[in-house]
């Protein structure tokens, strides 16, 4: 198992690699720098831009602007946003937490809702139901997040008035930041509403986020369960008499989670890019409004460093997924 | 009264007949051998006897009892009662048999504690005496094996354990070697005739090796295409096979004194849903096979006990009847 982790640890230096290289040259060769960008229609004079540019180190040539974000980087040191000249770091760890709670809400529906849908469709097989999931996730699937967020959006929030259009809270409630959770910090605060209205806030633009998660559980239970209901060892254990409910619960689905944690742990990488255009519809204050707003203003050093920051998370859950496949399957814990 | 009787016992998927009005009857500590080629019906017909035949699958029969109990009539939470407690069943591939995720003690004493319950040290116990019994060493250390962890051999022998658990009436054991080691199978065959001499269990051996079926089996039923073609004793039907189908069955044995291959003993096989043919179901591959063969299906023949189901019986010669 160690060897396993080391084997995959490895792997993470070339991959970071790439990403700095990567985002580094993308961000860059979108036209427009900085400084044009502050200053607007109102323009900047040559010299004027040139002076800043010295300023914010612009004026070097790429290679060496590369070299001096690596060696940051390797110091552990993201440098500091353009605009705001805050260290990335401290923006990220202040916004990072939002986005979590979306993710991790929207992660709960997709598990709650994907999990037994699949696990139903595969049960009642060729039957109106098994039909309906699949259709209706295959929609999910398919959903543009954006305009899916408007529709949702337009029903509940403007016509029928039962969920806000946007934010994290009301904002009548001034809740202070102890942990960065709105639900525990509003809860903690103790004012009367509160947590319903962080509560309220969240519905939606969870929903929009675990649609795709959602369809794609869904799916890959469905099959994974009825794989599996077709194995031997399903007709030994009924063979023993025990109840169906036990069979299905106990004997298949523990064999078919195997390949749908996988896939639940794969779509931490599809929520966090999820959130992006999720956090922009709904004005949800966390790191994907962050992102797009930091490339629109060409805030090189926010736009390099929070890609990696989100590049890490997805490659340490992956690994804790692979963690957790051998958790479940004997076969794996003692082989490696 | 019998153990299990059936009567016109017929499993269809949709307009496809895999088991097709058999009937037999099965007493109290009897072996039965049920013989045929792959496809020919023994798996299905055992599996509705179990209760586990899926939609679309449909089972019917005049009667089927256990016991006196009409399997049929009954609930299927009464019925799930006799399932892995009085009737009991193992496979073919021990390996895929048992659950991967799963250890051999939980799934051992899973099979206990539905049926019988008990504290959680006495079910321990009893897990360790079954895995005594069935012959397989330290058995302590063996309750928290993974199944991967076992031989084919050995997964059997778990399978068995788990089978008798519950201390079944009726064990029907579906081609128990057929995936094992040659060297293994006898020792296999051997634990599940003691187990059944000294449980006196009722023993439905579903098998290919006819030498086998002949030397532990009472009484032998052959299956072709869905359909019972020859029952009667064991030795007897070996001796003198009333039907070409045993006949050929028989010859196609290594020590069968012709030593012709398989193939060439009966060239072709066992009618799919698609390929049915019309009168006696053999008739296409039947050398012996006449112009009414082809057009009319055959009644069963002889006493009860006795039974061959075909126009022109061999005689003790092997010789087909005028
Ligand atoms: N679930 C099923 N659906 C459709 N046909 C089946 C099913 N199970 C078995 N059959 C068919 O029933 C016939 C008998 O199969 P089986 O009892 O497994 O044969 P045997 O055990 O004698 O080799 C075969 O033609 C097989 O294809
Ligand atoms: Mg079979």
């Amino acid at each position: 198992m160690f060897q396993f982790i080391f084997r995959r640890l490895s792997l993470v230096i070339p991959t970071f690699i790439g990403i700095t290289l990567l985002t580094f040259t993308l961000i860059h060769m979108i036209p427009g720098d900085p400084i044009e960008v502050m200053a607007g229609e109102r323009g900047v004079s040559p010299e004027r831009h040139a002076e800043l540019s010295a300023q914010l180190g612009l004026d070097k040539p790429l290679y060496e602007q590369y070299f001096h974000y690596v060696v940051g980087i390797a110091q552990g040191d993201l440098g500091q946003s353009l605009v705001t000249r805050e260290p990335v770091m401290n923006e990220f760890l202040t916004l990072f937490p939002a986005t979590v709670e979306l993710a991790i809400c929207a992660a709960i529906f997709a598990i709650l809702v994907g999990l037994p849908a699949g696990i139903f469709a595969a049960v009642k097989r060729g039957t109106v139901l098994d039909h309906s999931v699949m259709t209706l996730s295959l929609t999910g699937y398919s959903m543009p997040i954006f305009w899916w967020a408007l529709l949702l959006m337009l029903v509940f929030s403007v016509t029928l008035g039962w969920t806000p259009v946007s934010g994290r809270i009301d904002v009548v409630y001034w809740i202070d930041n102890t942990t960065g959770f709105m639900l525990i910090d509003s809860w903690l605060s103790g004012e009367e509403g509160a947590f319903k209205s962080a509560v309220s806030h969240l519905i939606l633009p969870s929903i929009v986020l675990g649609t795709i998660p959602m369809a794609v559980i869904a799916r890959m239970t469905r099959s994974s369960m009825l794989e599996v209901l077709s194995e031997d060892y399903i007709r030994t254990a009924r063979a023993k008499g025990i109840a169906p409910w036990r069979v299905i619960v106990i004997h298949a689905l523990r064999n078919a989670l195997i390949p749908v944690i996988t896939v639940i742990g794969l779509q931490v990488g599809t929520l966090l890019s999820g959130a992006i255009l999720t956090e922009t519809v709904f004005a949800w204050p966390g790191i994907g409004k962050w992102l797009i707003e930091s490339i629109s203003r060409r805030d090189y050093p926010v736009v390099q460093g929070g890609i990696l920051i989100v590049a890490t998370i997805i490659i340490v859950v992956n690994l804790l997924v692979d963690i957790a496949y051998g958790v479940v399957n004997p076969r794996i814990r003692h082989n490696r | 009264m019998s153990l299990l009787q059936l009567e016109n016992l017929s499993v269809t998927f949709g307009n496809f007949r895999a088991v097709d009005n058999i009937s037999y009857k099965l007493e109290e500590g009897e072996v039965l051998g049920i013989v045929g080629e792959s496809g020919s019906g023994k798996s299905v017909s055992s599996l509705s006897v179990m209760g586990l035949i899926d939609f679309p699958g449909k089972v019917g029969a005049n009667q089927l009892t256990f016991a006196g109990q009409d399997l049929q009539a009954m609930p299927e939470k009464q019925r799930r009662k006799l399932t892995g407690s009085d009737i009991a069943m193992i496979f073919q591939d021990p390996m895929t048999s048992l659950n991967p995720c799963f250890s051999v003690g939980y799934q051992i004493i899973e099979a206990l504690k539905t049926h019988q319950g008990g504290s959680k040290k006495a079910l321990k116990q009893r897990a360790i005496e079954l895995l005594t019994q069935v012959g397989i060493p330290a058995p302590e250390s063996r309750l928290n094996n993974y199944p991967h962890q076992l031989s084919g051999g050995m997964s059997q022998r778990v399978m068995i354990a788990m089978a008798i658990a519950c201390n079944p009436r009726l064990l029907i054991a579906d081609e128990p070697t057929t995936a094992l080691d040659v060297t293994i199978q006898a020792q296999i065959i051997d634990l599940l005739i003691e187990l059944q001499r000294k449980k006196k269990m009722g023993l439905v051996l579903i098998t290919h090796d006819l030498a086998l079926v002949a030397e532990v089996a009472h009484r032998v039923i052959v299956m072709y295409a869905g359909q019972i073609v020859e029952s009667g004793p064991a030795a007897e039907v070996f001796r003198t096979p009333k039907h070409p189908y045993t006949q050929a069955l028989l010859a196609s044995l290594p020590e069968s004194s012709s030593g012709k291959a398989r193939l060439e003993a009966l060239p072709g096989v066992v009618p799919g849903q698609y390929d049915r043919p019309q009168g006696c179901l053999l008739s296409p591959r039947c050398p012996y096979a006449q112009e009414q063969c082809h057009k009319v299906e055959p009644d069963n023949q002889g006493p009860l006990d006795r039974q061959v189901k075909c126009h022109t019986p061999l005689d003790s010669e092997g010789r087909p009847a005028a």
